[in-house]
């Protein structure tokens, strides 16, 4: 099993997501450059956060027609495993692969905290070991986390259960206080309905040791871990 | 030929820019202001030789697959004939 962890100009959270897999996980991990088509037989891929392209135009709105994506589009239509982390959020986004949109905070400024996120469906490849209404202390980064989607787009969400994770406060409770940025329903993460994909704003390779003042996050790794491993036994 | 693009968010998509710079230019005393909403601009010089049929097509695609993203903008545009340099 390899992870497979994306490249574009201007990714800066490529390493830890890197560093995680490789030091924490004890899994083979290789760094894809976003010029190729070829996924060098990955069994999953991290689109990591930062600013591609500079955020140039919109959010990801660039790294999406990099020669990658064409490849990563492939790989998500035949059920690989695909993580988008914050900018990698915004990417697939952009790609269509995950709907709807990033607008500016609606506090127009960049946060950089530590929040709660409640995991709203265990359901998933990422949160299989995760128990639904646990709540993860996982840092966020970023000016651009707002989400937004029209009223048919959120109903089917909540409709498929492709809400995987909402900001919460400390006890788990779903309010406005503990939004950070204004996203829609509060969410902070979803999956497409296949459930193979999942986007969201939180960084959980930024909460993957106790070092680091959090490990909550590592739980969507090892998820995905026991998903691939459960495949291969299977097959 | 030049194209000039605007982009702008939908009336749907609440704008937290716009809203800002509606409030600061109140609180500078500009009471008409009803409100704000904030835009992007894109002039766009096209090869001279199209045609405005083929200099609209261009447009459009372009607008619509890379300029906007048409989950929360909408945009328009207005084409201008460059007088070609002796």
């Amino acid at each position: 099993m390899k992870f497979g962890v994306l490249m574009f100009p201007g990714s800066n959270c490529e390493h830890d997501a890197y560093h995680m897999v490789s030091k924490v996980l004890h899994r083979p991990v290789e760094f894809i450059w976003h010029a190729t088509k070829d996924l060098k037989g990955c069994d999953a891929i991290v689109v990591p956060g930062g600013f591609s392209y500079g955020d140039y135009l919109r959010t990801g709105a660039i790294a999406r027609f990099s020669p990658v994506m064409e490849a990563v589009r492939e790989f998500a239509a035949t059920g690989g495993l695909v993580i988008g982390i914050c900018n990698g959020f915004q990417i697939l986004l952009e790609s269509g692969l995950l709907p709807g949109a990033m607008l500016r905070n609606n506090g127009l400024k960049y946060v950089c905290r530590h929040v709660y996120v409640r995991v709203e469906t265990g359901d998933t490849p990422f949160t299989g070991l995760a128990q639904p209404g646990r709540v993860l202390q996982i840092p966020i980064g970023h000016m651009e986390g707002n989400y937004f989607a029209d009223e048919a787009t959120l109903a089917q969400l909540e409709r498929n259960r492709q809400i995987v994770f909402r900001y919460c406060s400390e006890d788990g409770q779903i309010t406005e206080a503990a939004n950070p940025n204004g996203s829609l329903a509060n969410i902070a993460g979803i999956c497409n309905l296949q459930r193979n994909v999942l986007g969201m704003m939180p960084h959980p390779e930024r909460a993957s040791e106790a070092l680091l003042g959090s490990d909550d996050g590592l739980v969507v790794f090892q998820s995905m871990v026991q998903s691939l491993e459960l495949l291969t036994t299977r097959s | 030929m030049k194209a000039r693009v605007f982009v702008n968010l939908k009336k749907s998509v609440l704008d937290p820019q716009g809203k800002t710079i509606h409030h600061s230019l109140q609180s500078l005393g500009y009471r008409s202001v009803n409100d704000v909403r904030q835009g992007k601009f894109f002039e766009i010089s096209l090869d001279p030789t199209l045609s405005a049929d083929q200099a609209r097509a261009e447009i459009e695609k372009m607008a619509k697959s890379v300029l906007t993203n048409p989950v929360i903008e909408e945009f328009r545009y207005e084409l201008e004939a460059v007088e070609a340099h002796p």
